[in-house]
């Protein structure tokens, strides 16, 4: 039960301070999940992410189910599923209801655009971070560097990436070469 | 009635999306051409609050168009049919995943999944930072040039990613609330 809670608790915080994309949950994520919790290791949200690209769904969700699983089986990833759509919808209920004009403030998107680039910043620092835990080696930064450069220069769908190198690291395991 | 519609359209926006959050936004076009329950110009709007609100941008225009359809119930229904699919699918794999993690296939599939993982995310940063730094209206008005660079912008950002690596135990929320004050100062 108390497992549950806190997995309620964390979501929610996480669903409530992301603004933006999936991407933009990492820094919560990494504070909460990894640093506060450590239910999980900067590899194991890595997987996650990586899992959570190529399955349908948004990739927040996504990784607050997988999470969520981890610690608690099935009430578990219903909990963090649960928690981390909450305050979304609490706040979309309000301003589609209530805030008609919400967006269409000046201020509102003066602050939007400051907050932009506030989340350029953390996730940038994230990148940093990841790639220093999770990218060691020539081979990974090969394979990181390639996946950056196909996503950047063409139109390519994440899944595309992903499928070659889990098929990599199938090859790998057959021919005995040593752990990428 | 409707809201057995709206279970059905957003369950399958939610199995059919792959890839984020405005992924679904081909499927709501789609809902709204089918339906009628908002236009695309609602739509439109519907994409600027998703981006200007906490939550992600998927399950915000989910609630969004859910709530323009049916009321609030309408907006439950529509947010917890398009998370379905991935609480199942999720589930699944999170349960197979952990009764093989020893299997050196899977440990192996992992070990080139994660650097491949950094490589998109690092996409996915490359193109939030080209949206809070550069004018693109600009830029794709009359092309490349310096006064495409924001550059209060990018003094906020040269000035926050400092604070970040300086104090990296500072809350995110704190870095976010800066931001949004300089922005309504800056007029960014």
């Amino acid at each position: 039960m108390r497992n549950l809670f806190e997995l309620f608790s964390s979501f929610f915080q996480i669903g409530l301070f992301t603004f933006g994309g999936g991407y933009a949950m990492l820094p919560m994520l990494q504070r909460e999940v990894v640093e506060k919790r450590g239910w999980a290791t900067e590899e194991e949200l890595l997987n996650c992410y990586a899992i959570a690209q190529c399955t349908p769904g948004v990739i927040a969700v996504n990784t607050a189910t997988y999470i969520g699983y981890q610690r608690g089986k099935l009430l578990g990833s219903i909990a963090a599923t649960v928690a981390v759509v909450l305050p979304s919808l609490l706040i979309i209920s309000i301003i589609a209801t209530v805030l008609q004009h919400f967006a269409d403030n000046a201020y509102v998107a003066y602050a939007f655009g400051g907050i932009r680039v506030a989340v350029s910043a953390l996730v940038v620092h994230s990148v940093v971070q990841l790639w220093q835990k999770g990218v060691k080696g020539a081979f990974s930064n090969i394979l990181c560097v390639a996946a950056l450069a196909l996503m950047i220069f063409t139109n390519l769908s994440p899944v595309v990436p992903v499928l070659c190198a889990a098929l990599i690291g199938i090859g790998c395991a057959l021919f005995g070469r040593k752990k990428a | 009635m409707i809201y057995l519609q709206l279970f059905a359209e957003f369950f399958k926006t939610g199995l059919f999306a792959v890839g984020g959050g405005l992924a679904t936004l081909p499927f709501l076009q789609d809902i709204s051409a089918k339906y009628g329950w908002f236009t695309a110009s609602e739509l439109a709007d519907m994409i600027a609050v998703a981006e200007s609100t906490p939550g992600p941008i998927g399950i915000n225009m989910a609630t969004f168009s859910g709530i323009k359809a049916a009321g609030i119930l309408g907006g439950i229904v529509a947010t917890f049919s398009e998370v379905l699919p991935a609480l199942i699918i999720m589930t699944l794999v999170a349960s197979l995943l952990s009764r093989f993690h020893e299997n050196r296939f899977v440990t192996s599939v992992m070990g080139t999944l994660r650097p491949v993982s950094v490589g998109l995310i690092g996409a996915a940063v490359y193109s939030v930072l080209k949206v809070a730094l550069i004018d693109t209206q600009l830029l794709s008005a009359s092309g490349w040039s310096l006064h495409c660079i924001r550059l209060p912008a990018v003094a906020l950002f040269a000035v926050l990613l400092l604070v970040r690596f300086k104090w990296n135990k500072l809350h995110p929320i704190v870095l976010i609330a800066i931001g949004a004050a300089a922005g309504i100062l800056l007029k960014l």
